[in-house]
């Protein structure tokens, strides 16, 4: 992989590197952001926001309700047990055997969805610099276009306390 | 007191990982000699049979389902504060939702081993599991034992994904300052972790749906250990009041727990700049409230019960009252009620040691709690002939107390391999929004300068 990088001492510096990367052309698809911390104070902190997490853990939710709903049924009803003529599958206990798989399905959807959309490293997405442990920001570009590089080295080396790299 | 830089933090925060003293290994080998104690003594008893033990009808419950309800009570400091104060976006959180979270794991655990301890032929405790047998035979789904199984599985699976999910980041970090196998594997655990925009919303926005999802699987636990005893005729157990009265009694201990922990941390990894007295004074009060309601749920349950008047109630009152199992009763109440409001109520009181003696008191008597609703009315049911004493014996002893010393390995482990506070959330707080949506200023300053 070839990448050109910044690494920036604060936020300002890398929301400039930002800019001069998008007024220079880039989308926000291919610039890459890193940071030790959550950087709600930058707007690039708000790049890919958007998620569908809520509605996959809704729906993970709903697939362990049915999966409770179909073991407690079939179960009771596979072996039928009169108990006192009290009803062979009975709502009230079974709730709380729903309740629970429901929330457990919701819990690994949500887990899952984080594995999958955010953990899982894709192709072209593997820079970094352990410096951004000690609190510098990476700000780059991964696989730029031939003949690009010095424009990049040139636009991520203009803010204030850059330090440019090339790989 | 400012907030420490960054670099100060992963100093700080990774020192017990990667400097090792003796104090380490002696903990370890007295905490890890204590287990080991716990185990064999529990293989004797599976190899000797039930007899070695105090359970003996009519008590069936004794020493292991009061420890596994008092485990299961503890499990309720983590998570659960930990999702409500995440929730609320309480800006003093950060150095406490992971030592917190921590407890949880290994409490669920350690409370998970006894039913199986309890029973008689603990290699069958797989029958608790609804699988397609060929003894066609399911579980009972009308059982309150099997609604624990969902429950406590469900919580722990939770539980544990709540407490490694901000960890993700953390292990990032070890793993750039590691070198060699130490690196392979915390870059294993960090799951390829870098760091971008996308991948801190994912995980916040993970944690909030974990958030929301735990706090009521967390109420419900214990709501249906309580059920345990609710759902079954013996006498002042079948009552309405049970729910709620464990889950406040499992927050209440839970937090005793966290705050001794949280001293013990704060003392052994020198950890003064991170876990302020601010903390200790914010979750003291909480304990306070918390021994507030538990008096009243008390209250509530022993006055329905003298006004209902059923003789075999009647019985079980007078023993915890001023019968046989009067001294602990008024142990009881003594360590959960009067010391904390001496030692939380009356602020010059409410220092560290001061929490942490009333929080030993909470525990001590919160025990004694789940024993005395246990024990006293197995003990005295409806006629004659099921009236009976029970005596612990040492095997019960040593098991319940090896489990404390099981908690103590596991924290210290933990403590040694992982990050005990969450890095990323402490240098979060230098990086807050101008004007976050969820905080007010003075929590947004909390946050901030952690005073």
């Amino acid at each position: 992989m070839r990448a050109v990088y910044g690494l920036y001492p604060n936020g300002d510096s890398a929301q400039q590197a930002v800019n001069r990367l998008r007024a220079a052309g880039l989308a926000d698809r291919e610039i890459t952001v890193i940071s030790a911390q959550p950087m709600e104070d930058c707007e690039f902190g708000e790049m890919d926001k958007a998620s569908w997490m809520w509605w996959i853990a809704c729906a993970g939710g709903l697939t362990g309700m049915s999966i409770a709903f179909g073991l407690s049924w079939v179960t009771a009803h596979s072996w039928p047990m009169n108990v006192g003529g009290l009803p062979t599958f009975a709502w009230w206990p079974n709730l709380i055997v729903i309740f629970e798989l429901t929330m457990l399905g919701s819990i690994l959807a949500t887990v899952g969805t984080l594995i999958v959309s955010a953990l899982l490293p894709r192709k072209g997405q593997t820079l970094y610099d352990p410096e951004v442990t000690d609190g510098q920001i990476l700000v780059g570009v991964e696989d730029p276009a031939e003949g690009s590089i010095p424009g990049l080295q040139a636009t991520l080396g203009a803010p204030p306390g850059a330090r440019v790299k090339t790989i | 007191m400012t907030q420490p830089s960054g670099s100060k933090i992963n100093d700080d925060l990774l020192r017990p990982l990667f400097h090792t003293s003796w104090r380490f290994f002696l903990l370890v080998a007295v905490f890890g000699g204590i287990v080991a104690l716990g185990l064999s003594t529990w293989m004797w008893q599976a190899r000797n049979g039930y007899g070695i033990t105090g359970i003996k009808w009519p008590v069936y419950w004794g020493f292991y389902i009061t420890s596994f309800v008092f485990w299961i009570g503890i499990s309720h400091a983590g998570t659960l504060i930990s999702a409500i104060l995440r929730l609320v976006n309480a800006g003093w959180r950060r150095p406490v939702t992971r030592c917190a979270e921590a407890i949880t794991g290994f409490a669920l655990m350690i409370g998970a081993t006894f039913p199986i301890i309890h029973l008689g032929r603990p290699w069958l405790a797989f029958w608790l599991a609804p699988y397609p047998s060929d003894r066609l035979i399911w579980p009972n789904f009308r059982s309150p034992l099997v609604w624990d199984f969902f429950a406590i599985n469900t919580y722990l699976t939770g539980s544990l994904l709540f407490l490694f999910l901000p960890i993700i980041p953390d292990f990032a970090v070890v793993r750039d300052k590691s070198t060699g196998l130490r690196r392979k594997i915390y870059g294993a655990l960090a799951m390829g972790w870098r760091g971008t925009p996308k991948q801190w919303h994912r995980l916040e926005t993970a944690m909030q749906i974990m958030a929301v999802a735990i706090i009521p699987v967390a109420v419900s636990v214990h709501t249906i250990v309580s059920f345990d005893f609710s759902m079954a005729p013996v006498p002042t157990w079948n009552t309405t009041i049970f729910g709620p009265y464990f889950v406040a009694g499992a927050i209440f201990s839970g937090i005793a727990g966290l705050l001794i922990a949280m001293a013990l941390l704060r003392k052994f990894l020198r950890l003064e700049e991170y876990l302020l007295p601010l903390h200790f004074d914010n979750l003291g009060k909480l304990l306070l409230v918390m021994a507030l309601l538990w008096g009243y749920f008390v209250f509530n349950e022993r006055l329905v019960t003298y006004y209902g008047n059923e003789p075999a109630h009647m019985a079980v009152f007078w023993r915890t009252q001023s019968g046989t199992f009067a001294p602990l009763y008024w142990t009881m109440v003594t360590c959960n009620f009067v010391l904390p409001l001496i030692l939380l109520g009356i602020r010059r009181f409410r220092t560290i040691t001061g929490c942490v003696i009333a929080s030993i008191g909470i525990v001590i008597g919160m025990w004694l709690e789940r024993f005395l609703i246990i024990v006293p009315a197995l003990g005295h049911k409806y006629l004659p002939y099921s009236f009976g004493i029970y005596r612990p014996t040492p095997p019960e002893i040593i098991i319940a107390s090896a489990t404390f010393g099981a908690m103590c390995l596991l924290y210290v482990l933990f403590a040694k391999t992982v990050p005990i506070i969450s890095m990323w959330e402490l240098k979060a707080a230098d990086h807050l929004p101008a004007k976050h949506p969820h905080s007010t200023a003075k929590e947004q300053r909390l946050g901030d300068s952690h005073a």
